[in-house]
């Protein structure tokens, strides 16, 4: 808890007053060259940042919550082995070359970085959600079947709650995933924390590197802990730990 | 009351339910049982249309189940299982609620009725009310899950294998809360078992399935003293069934004027337990009371004569 604390302490401080630390990052910079990234303030590339990865993660889990709900109906299960090869191939892909690839269509910015988090993103929710709603307690869905609700509140009542935690895990892989890789998209000039790291690897200035990666790692280190707590918040009054 | 008229179910041509009719009077409880792959619970399945018969009718009070839609037939009769399907992420109040939810009652009448069956149950309401399925013990469990299905005063209560995941203990005294229960409610019960022992403790009615076909409705009485069939004859258990019989008569039919030494037996204790006390402790004649008050004595005779099979 105290560490936690500590480390929310840590990053807040490093975005908002990079001034403070000056003296820690000052033997890493070359002699006499700039200390502290000054381009852009840290705080708006922190924001744009989380922004890319809340919305290319908030669009992956729709898509693959929704198709894996639509799988694991009775009517949809034949296509279960087709999305699945859809969704592996977004992750096979790597997502540099998905970069790549988007730029002659979508050019310079955060779109092709948005498109190349979305396809990562998906598998691992997709695969989750299809486990959680394929594992659920039988004699419940019996019940439930059984007193009288119809498929749409099966599904909003029993089936999704029940499904949570199995789904937010998913969830928490993917957009620690999407934290990481989103610095690559300032490769071709998404606004991301990549942008410092790139400056400092051109410009062999290991201060900047160290700033950089040091916020990106602790945004996801704090992201995932946030979110493992959430999960184990839900799986405990569901009874299952 | 509940017909079923000519119900089958085939499955490749098979049949798991072979044409099955019977009458299920209003505020008795039938008890169907049979070996596993009887079709028992394939016919109490198509009476809620959780598997559609291939043929025949069920008729609810004189009205078809075919003609509403599934979910709105569900709600109207109550469904109760092995391993209670509790909803584990919803209060015990919200799972007792969730009929009555469904079918839009108020919220302070369901809170009301919800506080209402956990008395019934002998569970204390501010206590239990807001605690998870995972916090309580399997027989409380079961109980919410019996509340649950009696929750919107259905019109017929479903109940497969119930009590099959209790202990022996706590599984006697879920039958005899349900009994009880029953009774006060007047509920319109069909229950599923593969223990004999539990179709004649609880039936007001027992029917016999086999092989997808009803080879025996009758009273426990008539099941154990004229079986149907073979089968029949073999589930109600040879050496047993002398017992099987004395265990549905209470000693109050039996009762004789005349002294007895030693403890008392009550009025509603059934012939088995007062044969056993008969002989634990020796004796050849009890003294029966009723509310404390002495109604006279039963004699190991007369118990002897109850159990005797036709010659």
């Amino acid at each position: 808890m105290l560490l936690r604390a500590a480390l929310v302490a840590l990053l807040g401080a490093l975005v908002l007053r990079p001034g403070w630390f000056v003296w820690a990052f000052a033997p890493f910079a070359p002699e006499g060259g700039p200390v502290i990234y000054e381009r852009t303030t840290l705080l708006s590339l922190s924001l744009s940042h989380l922004g890319l990865v809340v919305l290319a993660s908030g669009a992956a889990t729709l898509v693959a919550v929704t198709l894996a709900i639509l799988v694991t109906r009775p009517a949809g299960a034949a296509f279960r082995p087709l999305s699945r090869t859809i969704t592996n191939v977004g992750q096979t892909f790597p997502p540099v070359a998905v970069l790549a690839l988007a730029v002659p269509a979508l050019g310079f910015g955060a779109g092709p970085t948005l498109v190349a988090l979305f396809l990562y993103g998906l598998l691992p929710i997709f695969e989750n959600a299809i486990t959680g709603l394929s594992t659920l307690p039988p004699a419940t869905m019996e019940a439930a079947r059984g007193i009288g609700l119809n498929r749409w509140q099966r599904l909003l009542r029993v089936e999704l709650p029940l499904a949570m935690p199995v789904i937010l895990t998913g969830i928490r892989l993917s957009v620690v995933i999407a934290l990481g890789t989103a610095t690559i998209g300032s490769t071709v000039a998404a606004k991301t924390l990549g942008e410092v790291i790139i400056a400092g690897l051109l410009t062999n200035n290991t201060a900047y590197v160290l700033q950089g990666g040091l916020i990106v790692g602790l945004f996801a280190v704090l992201i995932y802990d946030a979110l493992v707590q959430l999960e184990t918040r839900l799986s405990r009054r569901l009874g299952t730990v | 009351m509940i017909e079923i008229d000519k119900i089958s179910k085939l499955y490749d041509g098979v049949a798991a339910v072979d044409a099955v009719s019977m009458i299920v009077e209003t505020a008795t409880i039938t008890v169907i049982v049979g070996t596993s792959g009887s079709g028992k619970t394939t016919l109490l399945r198509m009476i809620n249309r959780l598997i559609e018969p291939s043929s025949g009718e069920v008729r609810i009070n004189g009205e078809p189940t075919g003609t509403l839609p599934k979910h709105v037939l569900r709600r109207r009769i109550g469904y109760a299982i092995q391993g209670h399907g509790l909803f584990p992420h919803h209060t015990v109040a919200r799972n007792i609620g969730a009929v009555p939810e469904l079918l839009r009652w108020p919220p302070e009448k369901i809170r009301a009725r919800v506080d209402e069956l956990l008395d019934l149950f002998s569970m204390e309401p501010a206590q239990f009310r807001d605690r998870f399925p995972g916090e309580l013990s399997g027989g409380q469990q079961q109980r919410v899950g019996v509340a649950r299905a009696l929750a919107s005063r259905p019109d017929l209560l479903l109940m497969d294998e119930p009590f099959g995941a209790l202990d022996p203990i706590i599984r006697a005294r879920a039958q005899q809360d349900l009994r009880r229960i029953q009774r006060a409610l007047g509920s319109t019960i069909m229950l599923v078992t593969h223990d004999i022992e539990e179709a004649i403790h609880l039936g007001d009615r027992v029917a016999v399935m086999d092989e997808g076909r009803l080879v025996q409705h009758g009273t426990p009485a008539e099941i154990i003293r004229q079986p149907a069939t073979e089968f029949v004859a073999e589930m109600v258990g040879g050496v047993d069934r002398p017992l099987r019989l004395l265990s549905l008569v209470p000693v109050s039919e039996i009762v004789v004027d005349g002294p007895a030494e030693g403890e008392p037996l009550d009025a509603d204790t059934n012939l088995r337990d007062a044969l056993s006390t008969c002989l634990w402790s020796g004796r050849d004649a009890l003294p029966v009371v009723r509310d404390g008050v002495p109604l006279g004595r039963v004699t190991l005779d007369a118990i002897r004569a109850r159990a005797e099979g036709p010659r």
